[in-house]
């Protein structure tokens, strides 16, 4: 026992290691703008950076965007196939599961193709356009772990009850799924669209090659011409994702906490 | 269990005759249309494009093509960086998994593992590698501290973060931990009273670990390194990132084809792509078995 404690203990240290340095270093590197003494100039240099505001922006209310239609989308096809096409759900979660097994650069390539400004449905002719085929391969992105999200916090909540109990109270189906459903699945959805914001904020592979003006491309062209100021964009965009997944976190565990008072 | 409990409460007469059910498929319609546009078309479109030539006849030309030394030499490269990265990331995340829950280790050290599990694989791309490239790149911290403090020039003994043990180095930042978050729950799922019956019958770890956890553990072991395979195999920012085409992976080639047909042939851009598809597939169902038979296992 004692010698797995050991053990155990230094897996632990090497690891930290690993994962620490990193942190501590790109954090460092980032203080060094001025010569001689550590500064936030590098920070400074970033916030103000027009077009830092611009892509950051961009990238938001993109991403808000995801998060609304992803849900609109994800949680009525849930709430139908969890009450009245159970046969559906294979076929459903094969379709949620798919961006997984498929790279999201194939997929892109695809859009590019299919979608191009010669073809019948020319999204990547105007930029409005190129925007709603960017928000539409985020929620393919985000829809395995929405999906199942909200498939997770359904099969928790006694659907067809709620249901029912709306019908006989006289409601339509938008008020059972707005004022019924959607209350309930809070924690699932608020959970997942953390992670969708997490995942879409940074990204860079789809925003490049549909050529928008996203924070992921960004973040790519002050890689190729500054020193000091990657580093700081590391640093804010790790608090970013630290800050999301801390959220999904601390909504993770209250769940688990009333799960196991009822025990 | 849920699909159980909903055929046999499907005849409910409360909900059944409300609606005519031949119109209820119309409710995952808008889901359908979604799936089509953006998930099934697109990946159609390519797969049917690596068989036509450029003006629409059926060919294997561009399959063929597929097998020119670069294109072969780019795909191998990108095999051998995600199976090495996958192997470590599990073995490290294995070996990290088992410390924080068996390792007798105080209660504190898991609930922060799991936490720095769940946010680090989230960090990858661009800025995990402006992080690799401030720490171990030419003028990153711990290269210039290992030269002051021990004389040390890394970069003189043939290292370098922006190549192929670098890409590795920076791949499992993400791979570690996401073996992490998937295998804690299969190692929770191991019961206590399994070692103390190998104890009792005078086995020791090594006998409990050889006949009993890695022979039940062994389809999410290699499940999750199938998965960790796949998720390396189609990153692309990480590695253009660090590296920009330094390395030539099959993704990189892949997203400068997209940007601009370098290859000057758009359809061996499309056999390129089934090319990809083919291996991620292919691991994920070895993965998806695998998965659905150790269910099965801790039922």
């Amino acid at each position: 026992m004692k010698r797995t404690r050991s053990f155990s203990w230094i897996v632990m240290a090497v690891c930290a290691i690993y994962f620490l340095t990193p942190l501590i270093c790109t954090f460092e590197f980032s203080l060094r703008l001025k010569r001689g003494v550590y500064s936030f100039a590098a920070y400074e240099n970033v916030l103000g950076d027009s077009h830092f505001q611009a892509s950051f922006l961009y990238s938001t209310v993109l991403s808000v965007a995801t998060i609304v239609f992803g849900t609109l989308l994800v949680v009525p096809t849930a709430y139908w196939v969890q009450l009245r096409l159970p046969r559906f759900r294979p076929v459903v979660e094969f379709l949620t599961l798919m961006p997984l097994v498929i790279p999201a650069i194939i997929l892109v390539f695809g859009y590019v193709r299919i979608y191009n400004s010669s073809s019948i449905v020319p999204m990547t002719s105007a930029s409005w356009s190129t925007d709603v085929l960017l928000g539409c391969s985020y929620i393919t992105l985000a829809l395995p772990y929405m999906y199942r999200a909200i498939d997770t916090g359904l099969q928790s909540i006694d659907v067809k009850t709620l249901t029912e109990a709306a019908e006989s109270l006289g409601a339509k189906w938008p008020s059972i799924l707005f004022g019924v459903i959607l209350p309930n699945l809070r924690v699932a959805i608020i959970s997942s669209a953390f992670l969708t914001f997490a995942t879409v904020i940074g990204e860079f592979t789809i925003a490049s090659l549909l050529d928008r003006p996203a924070f992921g491309p960004y973040l790519q062209l002050v890689g190729a011409n500054r020193a000091y100021e990657p580093s700081a964009l590391a640093v804010i965009t790790f608090l970013i994702t630290w800050g999301c997944m801390g959220v999904i976190q601390l909504l993770g565990r209250g769940r688990r906490g009333i799960s196991a008072s009822a025990y | 269990m849920t699909q159980v409990f909903q055929e046999t409460a499907s005849p409910n007469p409360a909900l059944a005759p409300t609606r005519a059910p031949s119109w209820a498929w119309l409710g995952v319609a808008p889901f359908m249309v979604f799936a089509l546009l953006f998930l099934i078309l697109p990946t159609l479109h390519l797969v049917v494009g690596a068989f036509q030539d450029a003006d629409g006849n059926f060919t294997l030309h561009n399959i063929a093509n597929l097998f020119q030394p670069q294109i072969v030499a780019s795909f191998w490269v990108t095999i051998q960086i995600s199976m090495i990265s996958a192997v470590g990331g599990a073995v490290i995340g294995f070996l990290l998994a088992y410390a924080g829950v068996m390792g007798g280790l105080p209660r504190w050290v898991r609930p922060v593992l799991m936490t720095f599990s769940g946010v680090a694989p989230n960090f990858a791309g661009i800025p995990l590698a402006f992080a690799f490239l401030a720490t171990l790149g030419r003028t990153g911290l711990i290269t210039a501290l290992l030269f002051n403090v021990f004389g040390f020039k890394l970069y003189d003994h043939g290292f370098n973060i922006t190549t192929f043990w670098g890409l590795i180095l920076a791949y499992l930042y993400f791979q570690i931990p996401l073996m992490v978050l998937i295998l804690v729950p299969a190692l929770d799922g191991l019961k206590r009273e399994w070692r103390e019956a190998s104890d009792i019958l005078g086995g020791g770890a090594w006998h409990f670990w050889r006949y009993v956890a890695i022979p039940i553990l062994w389809p999410s072991l290699v499940g999750t390194t199938l998965l960790l395979f796949a998720n390396a195999f189609g990153a692309v920012a990480t590695a253009y990132g660090l590296t920009g085409s330094g390395i030539n992976l099959v993704t990189i080639m892949l997203f400068a084809q997209i940007r601009g047909d370098v290859l000057h042939d758009q359809n061996l851009g499309y056999a390129i792509s089934l090319g990809m598809v083919v291996i991620t597939v292919l691991s994920n169902l070895i993965y998806i078995v695998l998965r659905a038979r150790t269910r099965r296992a801790f039922r």
